[in-house]
This record gives structure tokens, sequence and C-alpha cells, in this order.
């Protein structure tokens, strides 16, 4: 077969110069294709302040990646990028320490369960179903929410109506429980037991879906601890980065499954793409970023959710210990 | 009765030698005069981080042939590269509440994770089809059995076809019915082609020499395939010192978050 002649060299780079051998994965990448993925996520957590997790574990995984892999070096892809979102609210002084103490005891445990869990479902065959459902699951509800209340928000907007992002601050069951503390830097005064609840929650999807969980956690301390609003971001980027490092030091001697070559690749391209993200999403008002970011939310689920109903195309499948155990 | 259930744990005993012994076998029918001789190209295959597949050459030689056999074409070679064993498991899904689940499953006890057969031709035209499945030669003919397994065998066939058909399909079990090409009278050169997902450890090169349709001779060579430099250094790292791994992969992260964020300041 005759090629068409190509530019000297041309076929050299093309075959040689894009592949990067995964050593854990166990698989040869095209490396400008991760690269353009982190560059993407990174674009994206940078526009809308978010971890990237949930995007990029899922990109991984349609991208042929193992799930076992996707998930663990998707949990180290988030400490770079949390960790300088929480070095610069560390001097701002926005974070509430004590409180994201109590956030992280509950989130070690959590990411301690949710190790062991992976190891089991990984053993029975229903890890990749596990990660998907939860996926569908998570980014519906969230995305579908977000969405919902990014709308109306706009419609107000629109009418020239007063947004309300917080509730007025009505007490419900949560504010009832005992083992109270006071968590002076937020000027309330909590129970310990749905903090460390939350952080529990948190730390079990950071370590089965390797996401920072921020997503979920911001809302929450919002809306359910009725949190002030101006150090939960810095407070859940403390819990996060913390959190996220211990899970890829346990799945790392649990699963050998952190592959360092491809979390390097995402972390620069990640790092780099945030902040033109930043830069863009200065410019964009806040409902509409909400919206934004619930749409893309809600199709990552939607992509899942897909995979899941649809005949695969092949209803068998093989692994070997390597990777079924 | 008894007698040929001794024969069995025999049999049993001695396949259970084999893998120890592969690395040395060489088996002569000694009422032929012919002999088999083989060498690699290579006897250590380098997995670098732009690795693609390599192709490996397989020469041979036939010594003691005969010329009126040989310039009719009756002496053929196979030639396989099995790859280390591992146990794999095959899945199978099912439509639960409308999506798809994993729900049957059988494993299946130390199978090659790569094989290649190249040949002189079709291997079903070089021997009678039962001798070729009693050598074990070829994918079809590879053994598979199924781990802990007390069904009542109902479904093993499907899942075996499966199994063969996906291996086949991502290119780690291959077969090349024409790959072995006689360069000059009695000298021969096979060309196996090593993917790119190819296993790591010992491979074995298995040569046959078949004379009319009867076996006469069988030679093997180790074939070692590595993991080289910064590849090598991080599998073993992340497998001999995966807390020390963890926190490199961390402290990695935290640098080049921490980092990208000094280099980007604004002021």
């Amino acid at each position: 077969m005759q090629f068409p002649p190509a530019p000297a060299g041309f076929w050299y780079i093309e075959v040689s110069a894009v592949t990067v051998y995964l050593p854990i994965a166990e698989l040869s990448v095209n490396i400008f294709i991760i690269l353009g993925m982190g560059a993407a996520v990174g674009f994206l957590s940078g526009m809308f302040g978010v971890g990237g997790g949930f995007l990029i574990t899922p990109l991984l995984i349609f991208y042929n990646i193992p799930p076992v892999v996707a998930v663990a070096t998707g949990a180290n892809q988030v400490v770079a990028s949390s960790i300088s979102g929480a070095i610069t609210h560390f001097r701002r002084g926005t974070i509430d320490v004590k409180l994201g103490t109590v956030l992280l005891g509950g989130g070690l445990v959590g990411a301690t369960i949710g190790v062991w869990l992976f190891s089991i479902l990984r053993r029975m065959g229903q890890l990749d179903l596990t990660i998907s459902l939860l996926y569908v699951v998570l980014l519906g509800s969230v995305g579908g929410l977000m969405l919902w209340e990014s709308i109306g928000a706009m419609r107000k907007a629109a009418k020239n109506l007063p947004t309300a992002l917080r509730r007025p601050g009505q007490h419900i069951w949560i504010h009832g429980l005992p083992l109270k503390m006071r968590f002076k830097k937020s000027k309330i005064y909590l129970s310990v037991i749905p903090v460390a609840a939350l952080g529990f929650f948190i730390g079990m999807l950071t370590s089965i879906m390797g996401v920072g969980g921020g997503f979920i956690m911001v809302p929450a301390m919002i809306y359910l601890l009725r949190i002030p609003t101006s150090v939960v971001v810095g407070t859940s980027l403390f819990q996060i980065v913390f959190v996220s490092a211990y899970t890829v030091i346990v799945q790392a001697s649990t699963n050998y499954t952190v592959d360092i070559v491809l979390a390097f690749v995402l972390m620069i391209a990640g790092v780099i793409g945030a902040q033109y993200g930043v830069r863009v999403g200065q410019r964009l008002r806040g409902e509409q970023l909400r919206a934004l970011l619930a749409l893309l939310v809600l199709a990552v689920g939607i992509r899942l959710a897909v995979e899941l109903v649809i005949p695969p195309e092949d209803v068998y499948s093989v692994v070997s210990a390597g990777f079924g155990y | 009765m008894l007698a040929r259930a001794r024969l069995f744990l025999l049999g049993l005993f001695l396949t259970a030698a084999a893998p120890a012994t592969a690395q040395t076998l060489e088996r002569q029918v000694t009422n032929f005069p012919e002999k088999l001789e083989i060498g690699i190209s290579t006897d250590e295959i380098s997995i670098t981080s732009d690795f693609r597949g390599a192709d490996l050459t397989i020469f041979g030689a036939i010594d003691g042939f005969d010329a009126n056999l040989l310039a009719q074409g009756k002496y053929n070679i196979i030639v396989t590269l099995e790859g280390p064993k591992d146990n794999a498991t095959v899945r199978k899904k099912e439509r639960v509440f409308g999506i798809w689940v994993n729900t049957q499953s059988m494993t299946f006890e130390l199978v090659p994770e790569a094989y290649s057969l190249s040949s002189t031709r079709d291997i079903a035209t070089i021997a009678p089809p039962r001798d070729i499945a009693n050598m074990g030669i070829g994918v079809d003919h590879m053994r598979l059995v199924p781990l802990g397994f007390f069904g009542d065998g109902s479904n093993l066939g499907e899942f075996r076809n499966a199994f063969r058909r996906i291996r086949e399909e991502s290119g780690v079990y291959q077969r090349d019915p024409g790959g072995v090409q006689f360069i000059s009278s009695s000298l021969f050169k096979a060309s196996v082609r090593l993917p790119a997902n190819v296993p790591n450890g010992v491979h074995i090169v298995r040569a046959y020499l078949f004379r009319d349709g009867l076996f006469v001779a069988a030679k093997a060579l180790p074939l070692r395939v590595v993991k080289t430099g910064l590849e090598q250094a991080i599998t073993r790292a992340a497998h001999e010192r995966p807390v020390v791994y963890g926190l490199f992969a961390v402290s990695l992260a935290v640098i080049t978050g921490w980092g990208a964020s000094l280099l980007f300041r604004k002021d």
C-alpha cells in the first residue's frame, strides 16, 4: 500500500511522539488527549471554582482508563487543583479550622471505609457499575437542583427582584442534635454529629468516585448546616485537600492504582487551564455561571446514564487478575 | 478402572509440573532423524515510555532433513509465543431493571495473558486436529479450566468462547497462518508481533516441527518482557513501597498546585 506524500518526519511524529505509556494503568495513551482533558477540566474548574474531580474521572473512564485507576488518579488531581485555593483562603482567614477539623475527622473515617468498600466491589465485579450509578444519581440530582435554583435566580434578576441565596436562618431538626460545639469563626453553635456525618459521606464519595465533593459539601453546609457563606468555600477546600491526599495514599497502598504519570500530565495541564478559566469566570454573572455548571454536570450524568441503559457492544468482559482483584 | 484413575492422576501431576520445566522444554520423537534448532533476535524486550509494540523474529533450522520431503513441502513448523499466566475472569452482563449489570462470572485458572501463533500454513492442515488439540497448540485448544467451578457446566462453552473471542479482538491473542517462512532449504524465519499492551514477565517461544502430519520435535526459549527505566522504577515503587509512593504522588500534586498559584499570581 502506498501512503500519500507527507511532510518529512510527519509519520514519525504521528506514531511515536504522542504516545505515553502509563505504568500503572499498563497501557499507552495519546499524550495530547490527556493534556487536552486536563486543560479543559482545569479551565472549567477555574471558571466555576470547583475541583473538577467529578469531570476528570468520568472522562478518563470514557477514554478506556480502567475505572479503578481513574478514581484513584482523579483523587490525586483533586489535591493539585484544590491546594492553591485552600492556601489562598487560609491566608485570607476564611477557613474555620475547628469546623474543618471536625469535617476532616468524619472524612478520614469515610474515606477509609470507602476504600475498603472499593476493594470489595472490585472483587465482586460490581465496581464499574457502582461508580457509574453513583455518578448518575449525584450528578443528576445536584445538576438538576442547581439548574432549578439558577433559573429561578435569573428570572428574579430579570424582574429586578432581590436575590436571596440563603434563606432566613430558621431552625430545622439538625439544630436540635446533642454534642454541641461553638465554632467561633463561623459564629455558630452546632452539634458535631451532622458536621462529622457530612464529612464522612463526602470522604466515602472521594474514595469511591475520585471527587473532592465540593459540589455537594458547599450546598449542604449553606442550606443544611446554615454555616456563613464567607467561610464555607475555604473550609470545604481545607477538608477536600486533606481527605483526597489521604485517599491517594490509602488507594496507593491497598489497591496500587494511583498512576503517577497520568496524574502528573493531568495536573500540569489542569493548573494551567485553571488560570484561564478563572479569568473567563470573572466576566460572567454568578447565576449564569451556576446555570452553565448545572448543564455541564447534567450532561456528564446523562452520558453515564445512557451507557448504563443502552445494550453494551459486548455483554461479556474479561479482566485478568491484575485488575480483577 | 483403578488403573485408569491412576493414569489420570499421573497426567495431573505431569501437567502441574509442566510450567516449571517449560523453559527447558525439548522434545524429540526418537525414531525420526530430524532435529530442530531455534534462536530469537532478542531475549529481552524493553517497555519504554513510547512503547507501541515490537516485532520478534525467530530463526530456526531443521537438521538431518530429508531433501525429498522438504522439496515436497512436507515439513511444517508452528511457532507460538506464550505470555505469562494469570487467572482471568469472564463476566457476563444482563439487563436488570433496565440497566446492564454483571450477573455471571467465571474465572479461568492460569491462562496466558498473551498468545501468538505463526505457522507455515493453517494448523488444521499441518497435523490431524486431534494431535494438535492434545498438544494444546492454538487458542482453540488452550486449557481453560474454571476455578472453583461446581456448576453443571452448561455455560462453560459460552464463557470459553467469549474469553477467546475477546482476547483475540483485543490483539493479545493472535494467529498468523503463513507467518513462518523458509528462507533457504532448511532455514526458516517466523515473525511474531508483540502488541502495545503486551504483559510483563517471562514469555515462552515454542517451535514445533511436523513431518508429513507427524510430530517430530519441539524446542522452547524464554523471552523476557520488562519495563525499563522510569516505568520500571514507578511500577516497583508502587508495589514495593506503596505508602512512600502515595506520599510522593500527593507531594507532586501539592507542589504543582501551589507552584502554579505562585507562578500565575498577578502581583
